[in-house]
């Protein structure tokens, strides 16, 4: 029995971990009300980590745009179909690459920062000061963090997708000299509104959860000091990145 | 008259009556045995050495911990018996400075003080920010009410959280080392706060402190805390005169008395030839 237990014993961690989280994932619902102050607290959040991520994914969504087209006229003219183009970029991007790239630069880029501020607030006693003044902290610090991060990445894909599309239009017309005309219809033919757009959105939605709900919970559990705050950022990178490429075969097996 | 009167002679019933406390952290015992009416109106302080329980003590009357034997009795509630509801209806009532003032980083001045406000009245906003700004220039930082956190100086920043910690009015305030960390001035500054605010209002306060002097300047009644039990108790002038050695060592900043300098690892002692 006792060699049994042994066995397993690695996963007591990650499921007591797992279900803290679930647990905290549920004290966080439970404390949402619609009024003035809560609605004023999740915008300006949404502007501290969605708007200023803008640039990093407006970036990143041109130039992915770019590289995959020159991979896809690379390999679609050894068939003479290089006007199929945009018909490959656009089911890669809207299905998958669009949510998970934009997940994983979210991770790092608003993630840690979230995880890190909630660390560094719980080791300068503020959460603790919230406590004893009967302010609740997962509802006045965690829940307005997490809803941001649920409203901003599905936001920021659009946003992503939309710069792809840009860079891909950039390099396929511009640079390749493409005919433009068959470049849109092809889009506007192949791509589907519903099956591949919303699809990859609702993706985004779930990974934007996931991300925010890591991030806020590693902050809200790291140990009190610079390290303990370091290694709670560390992890809330791996751990998102995982889970978001675990979340996206499973979703996309199943329902897209 | 009884013992802890002397506390407070004018005040008629105590706030505060811990009876029989024990505390244990997995195997270790923290406080032992611990016995304390703090009468209402009075301000007493908790000192002893590093770890030797005193913030324990006040993280228990808050309700953060919850004793292994014994009670907590605040305003003739249990606290160990409170609901989680009941605890932060409760919490209302009592201010807090913590020792780095706790200010909120993302937040303003302003903002600071008024978070407790919104979030525990629906007092209409010119309310708000006419009693915000009264508490502010009654710790004479009228006019800085815009500024972050990170651009206040210590003194400014422990004055701030304090005018935080009596926005609502409470009955108790709990100060857990608020003169640490601070030049001589702000010390004095702060100090003069907690005092005057205390008699002017009528509250009650707690105060951890290491600071000899400070403490003999500031409280009514002080209890010394040692090895887990109450070393000493008594106004600040018995103490000084106490012949009791744990008492005289601490008073006096002895490196020679009962209480050890050494770490001492629980289990049996070990020497340099074991």
């Amino acid at each position: 029995m006792s060699a049994q237990e042994n066995k397993f014993a690695f996963l007591v961690e990650p499921v007591r971990q797992s279900g803290q989280s679930l647990l905290f994932l549920l004290r966080m619902l439970s404390s949402i009300r619609i009024n003035a102050p809560q609605i004023r607290s999740v915008l300006q959040q949404t502007y501290l980590i969605g708007a200023r991520s803008l640039v990093i994914i407006m970036i990143c969504g041109f130039f992915v745009g770019m590289v995959l087209s020159l991979q896809a006229i690379n390999a679609l003219e050894q068939f003479g179909a290089s006007d199929q183009v945009s018909l490959l970029v656009g089911k890669s991007l809207f299905r998958e690459l669009g949510p998970v790239l934009t997940a994983l630069l979210f991770a790092g880029r608003a993630g840690t920062a979230i995880t890190a501020e909630i660390g560094l607030m719980k080791a300068t006693n503020q959460l603790e000061a919230m406590e004893l003044m009967a302010l609740d902290p997962i509802k006045t610090v965690a829940l307005p963090r997490f809803l941001a991060g649920l409203i901003s990445v599905p936001l920021l894909t659009a946003l992503f997708n939309a710069l792809a599309i840009m860079g891909s239009v950039v390099f396929s017309i511009g640079v390749m000299d493409l005919d433009g005309g068959v470049f849109w219809s092809k889009l506007q033919t192949g791509i589907y509104f519903y099956q591949d757009f919303v699809g990859g959105i609702w993706k985004s939605i779930v990974f934007g959860g996931l991300v925010s709900l890591v991030a806020v919970y590693f902050g809200y559990t790291a140990k009190p000091t610079g390290a303990g705050v370091g290694t709670a950022t560390t992890n809330t990178v791996v751990l998102s990145s995982v889970l978001i490429l675990i979340f996206d075969f499973i979703m996309t097996s199943f329902f897209v | 008259m009884p013992e802890t009167r002397r506390q407070n002679p004018e005040a008629t019933d105590p706030i505060i009556r811990i009876r029989d406390l024990v505390f244990r952290r997995g195997r270790k015992t923290i406080l032992e045995g611990i016995n304390m009416e703090i009468m209402r109106g009075s301000m007493v302080a908790f000192m002893g050495p590093s770890g030797a329980g005193k913030t324990t003590i006040l993280r228990l009357i808050s309700g953060q911990l919850r004793p292994d034997e014994g009670t907590v009795e605040v305003n003739g509630q249990m606290i160990s018996e409170l609901s989680d509801r009941e605890l932060h209806d409760f919490r209302r009532n009592i201010g807090v400075l913590l020792q780095d003032g706790a200010l909120f980083t993302d937040l303003t001045v302003f903002e600071n003080i008024a978070t407790p406000v919104r979030e525990h009245t629906r007092l209409p906003e010119p309310l708000v920010r006419r009693l915000v700004m009264s508490k502010l220039s009654a710790v004479g930082l009228g006019g800085i009410e815009d500024k972050m956190p990170h651009e206040l100086s210590g003194g400014m920043a422990r004055r701030v959280a304090f005018a935080r910690a009596v926005v609502m009015d409470p009955a108790l305030m709990l100060y857990d080392e608020p003169l640490t960390g601070l030049d001589p001035i702000a010390v004095s500054t702060i100090r003069t706060l907690m005092r005057e605010t205390n008699d002017a209002l009528g509250l009650t306060g707690l105060v951890v402190t290491h600071n000899v002097t400070q403490m003999e300047k500031m409280v009514d009644y002080c209890y010394i805390i040692a090895s887990a039990k109450v070393a000493g108790e008594g106004t600040p002038d018995e103490l000084r005169r106490s012949t009791h050695p744990g008492v005289d060592q601490f008073m006096n900043g002895k490196v020679e008395g009962p209480i050890a300098f050494h770490y001492q690892p629980p289990g049996e002692p070990w020497g340099l030839l074991d």
